[in-house]
């Protein structure tokens, strides 16, 4: 294991930010801690980073006690949210900065240099300042910067969340096959469930100072540990008592399958390939389910508004009863 | 598509520099700010360039070489170039002080660091006599020497540099700093190559108005000088004594020196920011 945190605990003022906190991170995976805002997983990074300190517990880097050391000694590369760019200094100034604090002799850094230029597809911007950079490069910059120093662990603090939709999608992405090139191991916050999904090995769900649950993108999806991790990590609705996705519930024209549930449509969204219908169940409550479907099994089954149906959730759903 | 961007393309290369493409809004205002500025400064200051140039340059050289004027400009410069030495450290740590700190009674030092700016001049002179003069209730007699100059001086100046660099300082994104110290940067460092380049050109612009204010200071040394010749007499006591004389071109010939002195002062200052701000 490449990092360990144990039983960290950390409090702004009445606030309890972290509480009894232990996660194992891989050496050389892609590590994604995933909750919602306030919930404490930057104040986690933060600490493992030596940024902040915990108010007790310990934090080991690649097997030494880093608990104590000040972020200087600890060696991780560190990716602000807002690129935290050193502005008065050209783009291969900032990517130098760190091996010219270490001493190195000026052809090493040099070279290393436009190494690093190269991996992060800046090389015709070494001479610009960063302020002639757009948003996606500036960050792909920061991330150079932090790979200069060889960190045994590189930290990302929602390193795409500035950044519009299409970008982000594209440097996620990116981030994917550079780690794959690179092989460091790799933590970054974010609050979006599919970049987590998307570009992680593992996953860390945090919530309100706790982890929820720790495990691959498909352990998370597939078996959630419980109703917020599983409705964290995607649409939900109600059946039966129990939580289930909505594009895990089958639709039926007629009651065939034993146990089906009826109800009956009373209204129909479609976006993009899917419909998303709203059901109400026809017993005493009333309660209301949606139901995902594709467009085209909407079509063959005929599915609108007013039309009577049975639903059943399919065989294998990822289901957590409701607390 | 492309029908436009051509468009554009025919736009740019159009010979720029006859057509200025100044809008009325921007003529009429980028006229009153050129007459209001001649008015108030070009003007009188050619003036003043004018009547020292009245005798000649051997005038000129004699005035300010005769014996008690050449001391009254050492002492001034002199004494404002400390002064701003001075300020650009002190004013940078009060200004780092009151941006980064939380301590009690910050509101009121914040307060307090404009009175030099708010208070009229003589009545800091008559404050610094009080304090440091012949009945100096804390032992500091100052009365009459050039020591006294340096203290008005550093009185007056002290708001310039502080007020220049705190806002800077604030805005300044801790995170930055947080990147610098992840990748190995001592405080020191980080100070020196991440900080302080942000904040040169803040720290020469108040040093500039520091210098500035100080060799023109009149109001609050008077008092607690004593203005004695070749002791602490200073260049606007100089000016003042040569109008009293009658000697307007030796009052604008010192004037004039004070004038170059300034200026190159401040291209001095905006030299060194520069390459301070271009470091790291």
């Amino acid at each position: 294991m490449s990092i360990e945190v144990k039983n960290i605990n950390k409090r702004f003022g009445n606030f309890v930010a972290l509480e009894n906190v232990n996660v194992s991170i891989p050496t050389g995976q892609l590590t994604a801690l995933l909750g919602p805002s306030g919930g404490g997983k930057t104040t986690l990074l933060r600490i493992i980073a030596g940024l902040e300190s915990a108010d007790s517990g310990s934090v080991e880097i690649e097997g030494t006690d880093a608990t104590q050391l000040p972020v200087q000694k600890r060696n991780v590369g560190f990716v602000f949210q807002h690129y935290a760019a050193f502005k008065h200094m050209s783009v291969a100034k900032n990517i130098a900065f760190g091996l010219e604090i270490r001493k190195r002799p000026k052809d090493e850094i040099k070279d290393r240099v436009a190494e690093l230029l190269e991996l992060v597809h800046l090389e015709q911007f070494g001479h610009r300042l960063p302020s002639q950079l757009s948003g996606g490069q500036r960050q792909r910059m920061a991330l150079a910067r932090a790979l200069a120093v060889e960190p045994s662990v590189l930290l990302l603090d929602e390193p795409f969340g500035a950044l519009d939709a299409k970008v982000r999608k594209e440097l996620r992405d990116w981030l994917r096959r550079l780690h794959d090139e690179v092989h460091v191991t790799t933590v970054f916050v974010t609050h979006d469930q599919e970049e987590a999904l998307e570009v992680s090995d593992e996953i860390v769900v945090i919530n309100e100072g706790r982890v929820e649950q720790v495990g691959s993108p498909d352990t998370l999806y597939d078996s959630p540990a419980n109703d917020f991790v599983m409705s964290f990590l995607g649409p939900t609705t109600i059946l039966d008592g129990t939580l289930y996705r909505p594009h895990d519930i089958d639709v039926f024209t007629h009651p065939g399958i034993e146990g089906s549930i009826p109800a009956r449509i009373v209204r129909e969204l479609r976006v993009g390939f899917e419909v998303r219908l709203t059901v109400e169940l026809l017993d005493a409550d009333h309660e209301e389910v949606t139901v995902t479907v594709t467009r085209a099994h909407q079509r063959s089954l005929g599915l609108s508004d007013g039309i009577d149906v049975w639903l059943s959730p399919t065989h294998a759903a990822a289901a957590v009863p409701v607390p | 598509m492309s029908t436009p961007v051509q468009e554009g393309r025919t736009g740019l290369s159009r010979p720029t520099l006859l057509n200025h493409n100044l809008t009325v809004s921007t003529g009429i205002g980028l006229g009153i700010s050129m007459l209001w500025f001649s008015l108030l400064v070009l003007i009188p200051l050619s003036a003043v360039i004018a009547a020292a140039a009245a005798g000649g340059w051997t005038e000129f050289w004699r005035t300010i070489t005769n014996e008690q004027t050449a001391a009254a400009i050492k002492l001034t410069v002199f004494s404002a170039v400390g002064v701003t030495v001075v300020n650009v450290v002190a004013g940078t740590m009060i200004a780092w002080v009151l941006v980064r700190d939380r301590f009690p009674g910050k509101g009121l030092l914040e307060l307090i660091i404009d009175i030099p700016f708010a208070l009229p001049t003589i009545v800091a002179g008559l404050v610094l006599l009080s304090l440091y003069g012949v009945d100096s209730p804390l032992g500091l007699n100052f009365a009459n020497t050039g020591k006294s100059v340096f203290l008005a001086f550093l009185f007056v100046t002290l708001p310039f540099v502080v007020r220049m660099v705190q806002p800077v300082l604030e805005e300044l994104d801790e995170d930055v700093e947080e990147a610098a110290a992840s990748l190995g940067a001592n405080r020191f460092t980080i100070f020196r190559r991440i900080i302080l380049p942000s904040l040169a050109p803040a720290i020469a612009a108040g040093a500039a108005l520091s210098f500035a204010r100080a060799v023109g200071e009149y109001g609050s040394l008077v008092l607690l000088s004593g203005n004695l010749p070749f002791k602490s007499e200073v260049t606007s006591v100089r000016i003042l004594s040569a109008i009293e004389n009658d000697n307007r071109a030796g009052a604008a010939s010192i004037a004039t020196l004070l004038l170059v002195i300034s200026l190159a002062v401040i291209i001095v200052l905006d030299l060194v920011q520069r390459k301070v701000a271009r470091r790291g």
